[in-house]
Parts: C-alpha cells; structure tokens; sequence
C-alpha cells in the first residue's frame, strides 16, 4: 500500500518535472510581453503586477512585425504546398515501384537531408544572385523546398505503401487513368498523411533562420526568425518587443502543436522506426 | 509490373529528383569546386583564379579554425549525451498511460515547435548578468555574485549548451518513444509474473530492445548538433573571444561577412566531410539492422 502510493507521487512529481522543464522558461520570458521595462529588470523578479500591452503596440507600430510576419507566411505556406505537390508524386511512385528500388532512391533522397547547410550555402547564394534571385520570394522558397521534401517524401511513401494497390486496380479497370486514379482514388484517401508531412515542412520553413538570413538581407523582405535575430533597440535590449514578437511568432505552432500533437508525435516517429 | 507502369512511376520521381540535384546535391559539389578557388565577394575585379590546395593549407594552420572544431566537438559530445539521456526519461513518462498523456506529450513537443531564434533569445535573457531569472535562481539577490554567462568564455559555452538541450531533447524524446512502442506489453507482464522488479524490468527488458531507437536517435542528434548556428549567432555572435564560434558560424562569417568565399567554402567542404563520416559510421552501425525490420 505505501509502495504503492510512493511510487504514484514519483510518478506525478516525474510529470510535473517534465511539464516544468518544458514550459516554465518559455512561460518566463512571454510574460515579459506583458510588462513594463522597470518590472522586466526587477530583482526580484516580478510576477504581472500590472498587465500593459505597451509592448505589443510597440512591436507592431515601431518595429513593424507584421511585415515580417506576412513575409513568413508567404514563403512558409508557398514552400509548404510546392513540397506537398511534388512529394506526393514521388511518395506515391516510391511506395508503388518493385521495393529494392524505392528503398534505394528513398535511401538517396534522405541522404540529402543530413547535410549542414553551409555545404550548399556558398553556391546556392551565387546561383540565387545569378538568377537576380536574391531578396525574392522564390529565391528562399526554392531551397526551403528542396530541405523539407526528404521528410515529407518519406513520410508519404510510408502512407502510401500502407493503402492496397486493389484501389487503383479497380480504377483502372474502370477506364481511368494512372494519374486520374491516383487524383481521384488515392489522394482523397490519404488526407491524413498529406496534412502530417505538411504540418512538418510548415514548421520547418516558418523557423528556418540561416539561409533566410542569407538570402534575405532587404529588411521589407525578412522572415519572422530573421526580424526576432536582428532586433535592435536605441539604448537598451527591448525585451518587452522581443518577447512579444516571440509569442506572435510562436502561437500558430503552439496551436499546431496543441490540436495535432498526435499526427506529429507518428509522423517524427514513424520515420524514426521504420527507417 | 508494366514497362508502361514503370515508366509512369519513374516519371513522377522526376520533379523531386530535379529539386534535389539543382538545390542540394549541385551546391554540394560546386561548394568542392568553388574551394579550390581564390573568390573574394566584394573585389570581383581579382576575378577567381585557381589556387588549387591552397585554402585547405590556410585551413590547416589557421588557429581560430581549430579552435571552432574542438569548440563544437564539445558542444555535440555535450548536447547529444544530455539529450538522449533527458530524452529517455522523457519517453518513458510519455509512454506511460494515464489521463492527461496527450496533454503531457503537446507540453513536451513545444521547446522543439518554437523557432530557435526564438529559443535563443529567450536564454539571452533568462541569463542576463544583470537580471536574469538563471542569476536570481543561484545567487537569489547578491546581486554582486551575479555571473555574467554570455561574457565569459567557459560560460557562454555552457549556456548555448543548456539552450539546445532543452530546445531538442523533446525530438531526442520522440525517436526513443518510436522504439518504446514496439515492446510488446505481454514481456513486462510475463516480468511481473516472475517477480522481476521496475529496475530489472527496464534493464533486461526496455534497454535492450530500445537501443536501435537509441542509436537512430543518437545519428540524427550528432549529425543535427553540427550545424549549430542560431543559438550561437543569437546569443553570443560567437564570442567572446570566440568561444562559441561553431564551425557553421566560422565559415558563414568567413563568406558572407568577410567575403572569402574560397576560404569559406573550404570550411563548409571540411564540414561536410566530417558530417558524411559520421553519417556512414552511423549507418554501418545500425542501418543493416533497421533495413531487415523493415520489410
């Protein structure tokens, strides 16, 4: 019975060591967006005395988040859908051809998402100012493409292998074509693992910093990582504006993260068994 | 199959495979080429000549080059003991069934979903010298004692160190609980039956069937740690006195703030090479065995 009830506190006091670590400094340092500079250097450290949004109007009418957010959005959801496009293609004829190949050429494909970046920042940079590409959209999205579709291609060969090839057999027989059953049999089927792979490409590119900071020296075309990384106040370090960019920065994938948990708990894991 | 149904296949392979080659698998080989080379960004009147081994002898004798190498050595070795230990506890907490698991499992995805931009400068400021929350937690209000982390070399390591454990040990977390998750839950039971106690359990039972999970988790974490950059870009730019300057942070001040593209992409080159050894002694290690469970 004492055993027992010894080992169900460990057990809680495990949990809420792992929900401490997890959340307190990220906590800490968001409550700030909601304080003043006085109560953001007190020692002590103060808990919310009074609740200003001073910050947040800062940030947004001085610093001009926004901007930095819509970039972010831009390149993050145009990178997402171009790796979803053309990874189910290669996902589905990766699940779909004689096995030795696919595991080879899926070999391949991963291989390339082990690289550091600087490996292919040098050149990426020249072919990027040789195109007139720099400060572009495109010119961030194109790479930001080639780095997310190694996991979303093996993430959807993996789906795709699980659903029976009978499904398109029978279109077939039905006069359609390869390319229309894979449209109108197996894509509708397989919008699980689509949503997987693009939850993870998204959040990849929404965070991405070093090519970002490369490619994006004109601050009217930064991303939000880049904005957050080169804040700069007059005198002091404004960490009211800093902390309040973080948390709009942060709170679409702490959403993400709190009502998909499940998916990105099987698609970082899946890959991880399997593979 | 089909010839045709072959060829259709191979066909819808086609567009990744540009992708790949045109933004990954060309800069890499060009990035050799371009080392080769002398290419300064701002002069491009002294043209690019070749200078064959040249950037590769500078590297060689180059001390702050050295320094950054055994600077991230420390700082992989670190961080992926730390977080694949931190990410075993972590995985066995959240295998574990009871109500509010899912709960448990978002709190523990959010260091990993938060940008590390974002992350970085969060630890700038809990290890502020001069009111950082990390100051008042060991020196509560001697504000005399306080330390100033990022400004002395031994502690700016250690905190950028700190910042990436806590930042990926959640990742480090996932991969172990893939593993934890294929142990048939009738082994513990037939434990229990023979009396073998928690410790025991997870000793002959847990450790050794999650060890592949183990060392996949071990390969992505060593080869992830060698790109540091945004902790230490953010936190320090590097110093002070180059204590933190990674190799990523060397060879991107060299090419794109200093402008030796040649030099820098010696630098990058030399990484490269340091991560695909490690990559392939990894693979040898486990990917044999992961390839048989696969099929």
């Amino acid at each position: 019975m004492m055993k027992r009830f010894l080992k169900k506190s460990l057990f809680v006091v495990g949990i809420l060591l792992a929900a401490g670590f997890s959340l307190a400094p990220f906590l800490w340092f968001v409550l700030s967006a909601f304080k003043n500079q006085t109560q953001i250097t007190a020692i002590p450290p103060q808990w919310l005395s009074s609740f200003s949004m001073e910050s947040f109007y800062s940030a947004i009418a001085r610093y001009n988040i926004f901007h930095y957010l819509l970039n972010s959005a831009i390149v993050a959801g145009s990178a997402t859908m171009v790796t979803i496009s053309l990874g189910t293609l290669a996902g589905y004829a990766l699940a779909r051809l004689p096995r030795r190949w696919g595991q080879i050429i899926l070999m391949g494909i991963l291989a390339c998402a082990m690289f550091p970046q600087i490996s292919i920042a040098g050149p990426i940079w020249r072919f990027l100012r040789f195109m007139g590409w720099l400060n572009t959209y495109q010119g961030l999205v194109l790479p930001y493409v080639a780095l997310t579709l190694p996991l979303a291609v093996w993430i959807l060969a993996l789906f795709f292998r699980e659903m029976p090839e009978e499904l398109e057999a029978a279109a077939l027989v039905d006069g359609c074509t390869r390319l229309g059953s894979l449209m109108r049999v197996i894509l509708p089927l397989s919008a699980p693992g689509l949503f997987t792979a693009a939850i993870l490409s998204f959040i990849y590119a929404w965070n991405e910093f070093f090519l970002a900071l490369l490619i994006m020296t004109d601050p009217a075309r930064q991303t939000m990582p880049v904005g957050i990384a080169l804040f700069q106040g007059e005198h002091t370090i404004p960490w009211g504006e800093i902390a309040a960019a973080s948390f709009i920065t942060t709170a679409p994938l702490i959403l993400m993260v709190l009502l998909f948990q499940r998916r990105i708990v099987t698609g970082l894991s899946a890959g991880a068994i399997k593979g | 199959m089909t010839h045709k149904g072959q060829n259709f296949y191979l066909a819808l392979l086609v567009p990744v495979i540009v992708v790949l080659l045109l933004f990954i698998a060309a800069p890499i080989g060009h990035s050799f080429f371009l080392s080769f080379h002398r290419i300064i960004i701002g002069l491009p009147q002294l043209k690019t000549p070749f200078v064959g081994l040249d950037n590769y002898q500078e590297l060689l004798n180059d001390p702050v080059a050295r320094h950054s190498f055994w600077i991230t050595v420390i700082f992989v070795g670190t961080t992926t003991f730390f977080e694949l230990l931190i990410g075993i506890l972590l995985a066995l907490l959240i295998h574990h069934r009871f109500p509010g698991r899912g709960a448990l499992r978002a709190c523990v995805l959010i260091p990993w979903a938060i940008p590390t931009v974002v992350s970085a400068q969060m630890w700038r400021f809990l290890f502020n010298d001069a009111y950082g929350v990390v100051n008042y937690a060991v020196f509560g209000t001697e504000i005399t004692e306080y330390i100033p982390w990022l400004a002395l070399p031994p502690t700016a390591l250690l905190s950028i160190i700190v910042a990436d454990i806590w930042k990926t040990s959640s990742f480090a977390a996932l991969l172990i609980l893939a593993g934890l998750q294929v142990i048939p839950e009738e082994l513990y039971q037939a434990a229990r039956v023979d009396g073998a106690v928690a410790w025991r359990r997870f000793w002959h039972i847990t450790w050794p069937l999650i060890r592949p999970a183990l060392l996949v988790a071990l390969l992505f974490r060593t080869i992830d740690a060698f790109r540091v950059f945004d902790l230490a870009f953010v936190m320090t730019q590097g110093g002070p006195a180059d204590a933190t300057n990674v190799l990523q942070l060397y060879g991107y001040k060299k090419m794109f703030v200093e402008g030796w593209m040649g030099y820098g992409s010696a630098i990058s080159v030399c990484i490269f090479i340091i991560v695909l050894v490690l990559a392939i002694t990894y693979v040898r290690m486990v990917g044999q065995r992961l390839l048989e469970a696969r099929v």
